[in-house]
């Protein structure tokens, strides 16, 4: 007679070792970092280079100059025009990214490994020597400012970009969006980008990241050879205003009549990257709105079907940034979603989580890490943020300890440091007619309309 | 390891019918499961739109030794990523977890298409129906342009054809949907004998398919399926058919389709390499014209569906800048395909695209969710993931003079399908 054991569950066997990429770094004289993540998985290189020029450098007046100038990479140097250059790189098989965040300028392309010298030639070019045209950065703005237009009629990127302006200072750069405002793009030029260029991208200031078939030797012979003679000095660093605007409760409401959906963002400013207590403050995000089966995704889509899908994050910056939960709820729910959602931030800071909740957050965390770099690319991006952020050389080497020292108590510390319910601002991107009243008797604040 | 771009594929078969396909790579400590169901939107009966999406909902909720949203919590506590997804004709479910981790999602899979039925209620399908009618509100209804992809379906393909309607589903049809539904739906597609099941990544052969073995052995087969109905349609439109949608959108935007040849078919990479020659990258033509010449467009971008029976589509899709009108946006965007169909592909244009598309081939293979997703996908459509080694050589082999007699054979305008959103000031939806 057999025996049915299918309910049995499986017994993992020990796990393999698994380390980060070896990494190494030289410096070349003028100053640009290059550093080597040797990866022969397959046989292909990334190579990214990373400026130290974010948009929070701006001044208000000129929000969105990183990013413009960041797209406007890619459309031609001093020798070869935007069609050229585009497809030199495509010739290559590589797709040029140019992007801007907050705290730097990234440019990067993944090539088959044998074209990774002519990649990384054209790439250094690039960001040394753009021909910044008026013709293409008048039509990146215009694109830009049609973006912003039809974000308009896009409640979710209406949300996410209008929440800052809510969450900091109107004088602070970060209460615009990180690419700019209809009023400060439409204000933009090619001098403004080329000053911004001159300014910021300077050896000093360029990390050089290799990653994948390609020995630091090799990435440093061709670093020497294609930014060994760049000369510039690194302009002296900068500070930005990111204390919160609002320090009561407060819901804003953005009138969108007949949507069958409430676009909703919760939030307030929170802690930056450098904080001590970040490690406590992922597992912490990870029970709270971070894993599938966080406590607000479990409450607002499984037991309630208010949502798709509702979760909550920290977005990290070296200056404060936000925390924010988001979700869009059927829009006849929209009040009862609100006050579960912030009722999960109380319960947060209430009491420490179960065994259950800490085993499964710290545990996904640190068995996801390797699953998180498989590319060449990811690793590259990985590398980028240990130098964006300043973080230790032994940063990928001690996550997964570090994080499997959080404890129950340490997230509930956690949560009643980093959490400001008292604070919360909420945004709603809804019906007017069908969801004001409601809103308006959470005791979350006073409900005003902000316009979109 | 690869060696010269090519992956190692091995496959064994259950006798329950079972395909399996595996394709080691220890370089990393993780590994991927991908299922494959051969069933989506198409095999659904009149007035069940979107059930088989609900459906791949439901197999989340529990199984027999599993309970409600635990197959998620067990994957991520064992550090692992999941997911499932729905399309017109086929389902997947996939998981990368650390690679001591392969028999726990090989027990997962096997017990929800063993024994699902058991842990099915009223209850959780009626949540599950309001978040999918939430998915619908989020990705369709509250989107700007948002009924694209059930509005385009539907107007290249007839009334009567499986991929005709709306994979996410009507309201109504979602509200219909009941438990008896899910139970004939499961005892009819969801066996051994309509899947493929593949492992990618780092395990070891022998001990893997013991445990596939173990695990999906004693699983019954199923009984006849029917086959999809009148799925052959002509290999183009015969004509330029225009369908107008006024809408809360900002902008104009079209969207102009052609048939194209099948996935894995004669001619698809050809037609997947025109796609590319058209609306891939910034060196593309349509980036270079619209974009940055003409400055008609803010975005303009082509690509194939890759459907694998029936007929594809090769869709150019384009937003017009501010001030641009949809008719000149449109006529623009016909320009370039009746400009390769008359000059075919300029010198270097083949080359550009050929080495994007093996970049993308390579830097595809890096993770091993995406490799076996790939895998089941040959298996699936084509009868032999093997074949995944072929994808670079075939591209390769393709000609300039394939490709101008693809363009002047598939891009005219009897093979066109216009879907032109336009801004309409009275529409329901508006931000003020």
């Amino acid at each position: 007679m057999s025996v049915d054991n299918t309910g049995v569950r499986p017994i993992p066997g020990p796990p393999r070792p698994y380390h980060f990429p070896d990494f190494q770094s030289v410096r070349l004289s003028n100053g640009v970092e290059v550093i080597a993540a040797p990866v022969n998985r397959l046989p292909v290189a990334t190579i990214r280079l990373v400026i130290d020029a974010g948009a929070r450098t701006e001044s208000s007046d000129e929000a969105g100059v990183a990013a413009l100038t960041a797209s406007g990479l890619a459309e031609g140097t001093t020798r070869a025009d935007a069609a050229t250059m585009a497809d030199e790189f495509e010739q290559l098989g590589g797709s040029l990214s140019t992007t801007a965040t907050w705290d730097a300028t990234q440019a990067a392309t993944t090539v088959l490994a044998d074209r990774f010298e002519s990649a990384f030639r054209l790439l250094a070019e690039v960001v040394r020597t753009p021909a910044l045209p008026a013709r293409e950065i008048n039509r990146l703005r215009e694109e830009r400012l049609a973006e912003l237009l039809e974000l308009r009629s896009e409640p979710r990127g209406l949300a996410d970009e209008r929440f800052a302006g809510i969450l900091y200072q109107p004088t602070s750069r970060f209460s615009l969006p990180e690419a700019g405002s209809e009023d400060t793009v439409r204000e933009l030029k090619a001098s403004r980008c080329r000053t911004w260029h001159e300014r910021h991208f300077v050896p000093a200031a360029v990390t050089v990241i290799v990653c994948g078939d390609v020995e630091l030797g090799r990435a440093a012979t061709v670093a020497e050879e294609v930014l060994g003679d760049w000369m510039g000095v690194a302009p002296p660093p900068q500070a930005v205003d990111d204390s919160p605007r609002n320090v009561e409760s407060a819901i804003h409401l953005i009138h969108r009549a007949g949507a069958p959906q409430t676009e909703l963002r919760l939030g307030h400013v929170a802690l930056p990257r450098h904080h001590p207590d970040y490690y406590d403050v992922v597992v912490m995000n990870a029970i709270l709105g971070g894993v599938f089966n966080s406590r607000i995704n479990l409450n607002l889509r499984e037991r309630h079907g208010y949502t798709y899908g509702a979760f909550s994050s920290f977005e990290w910056r070296r200056d404060a940034g936000p925390f924010s939960v988001s979700t869009a709820v059927a829009t006849n729910v929209t009040g009862a979603a609100v006050r579960e959602a912030a009722a999960e931030l109380e319960r947060m800071k209430s009491g420490p989580p179960t065994d259950g909740e800490l085993a499964l957050c710290t545990s996904y965390l640190e068995g996801v890490f390797p699953i998180r770099f498989e590319t060449t690319d990811a690793i590259a991006g990985a590398l980028a943020a240990l130098r964006v952020f300043r973080l230790s050389e032994d940063y990928f080497d001690t996550y997964r300890e570090r994080i499997r020292g959080v404890s129950a108590e340490g997230v509930m510390r956690a949560a009643r440091a980093h959490l400001h319910t008292r604070q919360l601002q909420v945004l709603a991107v809804g019906d007017r007619e069908q969801i004001a009243q409601g809103l308006g008797e959470l005791g979350l604040g006073t409900v005003s309309e902000v316009p979109a | 390891m690869v060696h010269g771009g090519r992956i190692p594929v091995e496959t064994a078969r259950l006798e329950n019918g079972l395909r399996v396909t595996m394709s080691p790579d220890r370089t990393v400590p993780v590994v991927a499961v991908n299922l494959w169901y051969h069933v989506g939107s198409a095999n659904e009966r009149a007035g069940r739109t979107g059930f088989a999406h609900l459906f791949e909902h439901m197999l989340f909720q529990g199984s027999a030794n599993v309970g409600a949203n635990e197959h998620f919590e067990l994957v991520q506590r064992a550090g692992g990523t999941l997911n499932g997804s729905t399309w017109l004709d086929r389902t997947n479910y996939f998981e990368t977890v650390p690679s001591h981790h392969l028999e726990l999602a090989l027990w997962l899979e096997a017990d929800r298409m063993a024994r699902l039925l058991p842990a099915m209620t009223q209850e959780k399908l009626d949540t599950q129906r309001e978040v999918v009618k939430n998915e619908r509100r989020w990705t369709v209804d509250n989107q700007p342009y948002g009924t694209w992809w059930e509005r385009l379906p539907a107007a290249c393909f007839p009334e009567d054809h499986p991929f005709h309607h709306s994979l996410i589903g009507s309201m109504e049809d979602l509200s219909a949907a009941s438990l008896e539904d899910v139970a004939a739906f499961f005892r009819t597609y969801y066996t051994p004998d309509n899947a493929v099941l593949t492992i990618a990544g780092d395990f070891e052969r022998d001990t893997a398919l013991l445990l596939v073995e173990r695990h999906f052995g004693a699983i019954p087969s199923g009984g006849p399926r029917e086959p999809l109905r009148g799925m052959d349609v002509p290999a183009r439109f015969g004509s330029w058919r225009r369908e107008l949608v006024a809408d809360n959108v900002a902008v104009p935007r079209v969207f102009l389709a052609c048939r194209a040849p099948v996935f894995g078919g004669e001619g698809y990479h050809v037609s997947s390499l025109t796609a590319g020659i058209l609306g891939t990258g910034r060196g593309c033509r349509l980036h270079q014209s619209l974009v940055r010449d003409r400055q008609l467009a803010s975005v303009a971008t082509a690509f194939t569906f890759d459907f694998a029976k029936g007929s594809d589509l090769l869709i150019i899709d384009a937003t017009a800048r501010p001030g641009v009108s949809a008719d000149a946006l449109e006529a623009a965007m016909a320009d370039q395909l009746d400009q390769l169909r008359t000059q075919g592909p300029r010198q270097g244009e083949r080359e550009r695209i050929l080495a994007l598309t093996e970049t993308a081939f390579v830097t595809g293979m890096q993770t091993v969710a995406d490799r076996a997703d790939q895998l089941s996908r040959f298996a699936t459509y084509l009868g032999d993931p093997a074949l995944v080694n072929q994808e670079v050589p075939r591209y390769r082999a393709v000609t300039d003079t394939q490709l101008r007699a693809f363009a002047d054979s598939y891009l005219g305008d009897d093979n066109r399908v216009s879907l032109v959103f336009v801004p309409s000031d009275g529409a329901p939806v508006s931000v003020s």
